[in-house]
């Protein structure tokens, strides 16, 4: 009898994992896979030609995502539609089903897809820093170690690609789960589509990972041609596969973000009264929305030309250089995207914390726009030394530079903002903290690298490698951990570990200090970036011993903050309301947030930062049903 | 807001004394290569300006919020709000205009800097540069008796040329003791100018990712005096007539790059090594094996995807037949006759036994 129970249970617990959206999607993965490898197969045998590994990747790779999105119910809505049914749609946890596995299965909930976009972007990001820990091991003495140079080039390669789309995911987290709240909507404008973006990441980030283990791909992260168009290697049309579909994801999320912010704000929200990170969301959701194009072009023709010989790169007919600026017109931007949200919330969340108005608000705002705008003229500047037309040069450089203008407008705008406040640390403001410090190391470090003669020296460096990670973790990786802790509460109804938060904190800041500036000092002394092995009469070996040594610490610090969080999900203290003192609208509704936001819809009747005015109100919100 | 000026002085007074700290500990720690061309000259001062300009900015941002922490934390106790003020237009309009500017100054002074560093000089010398995965060669087309070279040996005080091309995919020309650094591509010439001036040996290292050894496509570079630099040339042009078929055979294998992949002393690198290779069984990919003699060899280098050697990849270039024959007709114009083929199994048979 009780042997009975145990077997029932386990049957129904299988039954519900094959109910999952992510285990049908990986089933029907793995049949599009089969069939377009077999059909491709049977096609070449059938011409008696040899069989080609590029063609059947690409049409196999192709349409394994379609059944993917197709089996997981991506499309069911949609195609219930186009069949003329009248499908309403669907909204609250799922029926006969526990409440978990509405996460891992077509939700429509803007909160649920900001989840899950969240929690595989730490997965991601986990993912990405082993690999990087590997290979940092790897460099700590010269000479080859434990790794092959393939097994080297593969894992440096992923690590970038990984981690491009772990940050695309996590920005794509935050504003799912942000941008309806803080406006005051109760979802964003188009769930289906919303939806549609979060999964069609999932077979992406699952083609990378095949690339990674049928024998990897050598390329880095740019996949230059004439590199990836001759690369003998599978792994390498799997990376520009699983790259390409990320697009996708990219586009549908940031048209779906505009148009949310665009039609859905609250009554009174004027743009200059939203809270700020909504604009560092949409500056970053234009760019997504207008680039990602030019990088799918330029991927889809090395595919191509992989895969039906259509040649658009190779000389004596193709041209190289072509690819580097669809490449770059795409991938200059979107470090953008990265940042822009990342530095929004550090916008956001300074004024709670220092109990002040932010500084220069419309200039904060602006200087986004601004940064969006300027981006899209300076992507030559990855191109200095490639062989494009010398008299590119100063333009590109007198553009680049002036990016320096807005980013300072920002640094200048946060002082204003601690300025004669009464500041509080908890650890999302030692987060934010954190976060200036890196990103001013990493915008100082900038302007150097526009300037074309030293950039002769320092181009391809490992300069380039302690700048961009820089960059990339004050503008979003430590934004990112701030929102993490900051949001919690509203997000699980419970607190986080505050000491554990605080040892995350005093570990990762300072290992990462050390780790930038140690990357970008044998860069200048003649490391080069993407190499297997370095040259000792560098004399670098101590530095890197450093560099790796810090790359472990952090590595560490953030399976502590992933052990705090999920130890919080269960035992953490009860969140209130308002924890914080915040004046944003998602911050006077329960916590957890209810089913549908708000009741309904906040009443924007003041400035979103102040602080410290007796009297002022931001939002009014109607008191919640109770039990909602 | 309450002592705003006596605040503002302290912290002028801090952000000097942490420029200059930050100046000397930057300076400290970040250090360049040895310089060795002209052209270093005015980009090391390029550097040293950016240096500059990094550490006043630092210390203001840097000295202005640890000023904050310290002094404007919130006391125990205390639940009041901060100063409340929402910005300074005027403010805003200062740190937008300084900035740009200065980034303006530094553009145009960055453009000027780049006239310089690429400026022709009279009497500059041609250097054929080929990158390929994973070896440098060079040539001199100013003295045609000098074949082809894996090591790069530069006149001192003279302006160099290098007009380079890959054959393959991109690799970069980069030695950080020369400062400057260009791409080769494949069907299209680059020029890279460089005015060494300090004798000494260097490296070119290949700084764009070229594939599985681009970390190990390096290649020495000696600057010397004029004097040697002639007598250099003069060694290096003894008809290859003179020369014993082992010793042509060893000057193909430089010539047309085996050695970087290849070794002769059981190194380990991309291709097997070469040494006690010749007579001996070799297990192959895919199964079977094969005694290497003189038809394998043969085979191996005018079709390296027909029998290739247990462990090694499949990604030597198939193109040598093609090379040979255009090498030789080439030399047949000069009255020479070779067969670079049998000539270069003589060596690899020498070398391997």
């Amino acid at each position: 009898m009780k042997t009975d129970t145990l077997w029932s249970r386990l049957l129904g617990f299988i039954y519900i994992l094959f109910t999952l959206g992510l285990i049908r999607g990986l089933i029907g993965m793995a049949v599009g896979i089969g069939i377009g490898f077999a059909f491709v197969a049977g096609l070449r045998s059938a011409q008696g030609l040899e069989p080609d590994p590029d063609l059947a990747v690409f049409i196999g790779g192709l349409l394994g995502a379609v059944l993917f999105l197709l089996f997981a119910g991506v499309f069911s809505d949609w195609l219930k539609l186009a069949g003329g049914r009248d499908v309403p749609l669907r909204h609250g946890p799922p029926e006969h089903r526990p409440a978990w596995t509405r996460y891992f299965s077509v939700d429509y909930n803007h909160k649920v897809i900001g989840i899950q976009y969240t929690v595989t972007a730490i997965i991601v990001l986990l993912f990405g820093g082993l690999l990087a820990i590997i290979f940092r091991l790897e460099l700590v003495y010269p000479g080859m170690q434990f790794l092959n140079p393939q097994q080297y080039n593969t894992l440096f390669s992923a690590h970038g690609i990984i981690m491009i789309v772990s940050i695309l995911l996590g920005v794509g987290g935050m504003i799912n789960y942000l941008v309806p709240l803080m406006i005051g909507a109760k979802d964003m404008a188009y769930p289906r589509l919303n939806a549609f973006s979060y999964w069609v990441a999932v077979p992406a980030a699952v083609l990378l990972f095949i690339g990674l283990v049928v024998g990897g791909w050598d390329t880095g992260w740019v996949g230059y041609p004439t590199l990836s168009t001759r690369s003998a290697l599978i792994g390498v049309q799997f990376f520009l596969l699983g790259f390409y579909i990320v697009g996708f994801s990219s586009i549908a999320g940031s048209i779906n973000m505009v148009v949310t912010t665009f039609t859905m704000r609250a009554p009174g929200m004027g743009l200059f009264r939203m809270p700020i990170f909504v604009w560092g969301a949409l500056a970053a959701s234009l760019i997504q929305m207008t680039a990602t194009q030019t990088v799918g072009v330029a991927l889809l023709l090395v595919l191509v030309q992989r895969a039906f010989g259509l040649n658009f790169f190779s000389p004596p007919d193709g041209d190289p250089l072509l690819y580097q600026h669809l490449f770059w017109f795409y991938s200059h931007p979107v470090v953008y995207v990265f940042v822009l949200p990342g530095l929004g919330i550090i916008s956001e969340l300074l004024p709670v914390f220092a109990r002040k108005p932010l500084f220069g608000y419309r200039w904060i705002a602006l200087s986004s726009i601004a940064i969006a705008l300027v981006g899209f003229l300076v992507w030559a500047h990855h191109m200095f030394v490639s062989g494009m037309d010398d008299s590119l040069r100063v333009p590109f450089m007198m553009a680049t530079l002036l990016v320096a203008v807005p980013t300072g407008v920002k640094f200048f705008s946060w002082v204003g903002t601690i300025w004669q406040g009464k500041l509080i640390f908890p650890t999302p403001m030692l987060f934010v903290l954190g976060a200036i410090s890196v990103f001013l190391i990493g915008g100082l470090t900038g302007p150097i690298l526009a300037t074309v003669p030293t950039d002769m020296h320092l181009h391809d460096s490992y300069w380039i490698v302690g700048h961009f990670h820089a960059t990339m973790f004050g503008g979003f990786v430590f934004p990112f951990f701030a929102a993490l802790y900051y949001w919690f509460p509203k997000a699980t109804g419970r607190m986080y570990n505050e000491s554990l938060g605080k040892l995350h904190f005093y570990l990762m800041t300072p290992a990462f200090w050390v780790m930038s500036l140690g990357q970008m000092r044998i860069g200048l002394l003649g490391m080069r970036r993407r190499i297997a092995d370095y040259d000792p009469s560098l004399g670098i070996e101590q530095t890197q011993l450093l560099i790796t040594i810090a790359g472990l610490i952090i590595g560490w610090s953030v399976l502590i903050m992933v052990y705090n969080l999920v130890a919080s999900l269960r035992s953490g203290k009860v969140a209130v309301r308002n924890p914080w003192g915040s004046r944003s609208p998602e911050w006077q509704i329960p916590s957890p947030v209810p089913e549908m936001n708000y009741d309904q819809p906040p009443v924007v009747v003041g400035d979103p930062y102040d602080y410290g005015l007796a009297d002022s109100t931001y939002v009014q919100v109607a008191p919640a049903t109770p039990g909602d | 807001m309450k002592n705003n000026g006596r605040h503002l002085a302290i912290v002028a007074v801090l952000v000097v004394i942490g420029s200059v700290v930050t100046y000397y500990l930057l300076t400290a720690i970040y250090k360049l290569p040895t310089a060795a061309s002209q052209q270093a000259g005015p980009i090391d001062t390029m550097f040293n300006a950016h240096f500059l300009a990094i550490s006043v900015l630092f210390a203001l941002i840097v000295v202005f919020i640890l000023y904050s922490i310290v002094v404007f934390r919130r006391q125990p106790g205390d639940e009041e709000d901060g100063a409340h003020f929402h910005g300074n237009a005027a403010l805003e309009i200062i740190w937008t205009i300084i900035p740009l500017v200065t980034v303006i100054g530094f553009g145009i002074w960055a453009a000027f800097v780049l006239r310089v560093v690429t400026a022709e000089e009279p009497n500059e010398l041609a250097i054929k540069v080929t990158g390929r995965q994973w070896s440098w060669i060079f040539s001199y087309p100013d003295y045609e008796d000098v074949g082809l070279t894996t090591e790069l040996v530069l006149p001192v005080d003279r302006q160099i040329r290098l007009e380079m091309e890959s054959d393959d995919v991109l690799h970069s020309f980069w030695v950080p003791e020369f400062r400057v650094k260009q791409d080769l591509l494949p069907g299209q010439m680059t020029v890279l100018r460089i005015t060494p001036n300090l004798v000494g040996e260097y490296k070119v290292r290949c700084a764009e990712i070229c594939g599985l050894d681009h970390a190990n496509m390096l290649s020495n570079i000696r600057v010397v005096s004029q004097a040697e630099f002639e007598q250099w040339l003069a060694d290096q042009s003894v008809s290859i007539g003179n020369l014993s078929l082992v010793e042509r055979g060893e000057k193909w294998a430089t010539d047309f790059g085996c050695i970087a992949c290849h070794s002769i002393d059981g190194t380990g690198m991309a291709g097997p090594t070469w040494q006690g290779i010749f007579g001996s069984e070799e297990s192959l990919e895919g199964g079977g094996s094969v005694t290497v003699d003189e038809d394998y060899l043969r085979r191996s280098i005018l079709e390296p995807g027909a029998q290739i050697v247990a462990g090694y990849q499949n990604i030597m270039p198939a193109t040598f037949e093609q090379q040979f024959a255009d090498k030789e007709a080439e030399l047949a114009q000069t009255g020479v006759d070779v067969d670079i083929l049998a000539e270069l199994i003589e060596y690899i048979s020498f070398v391997g036994q």
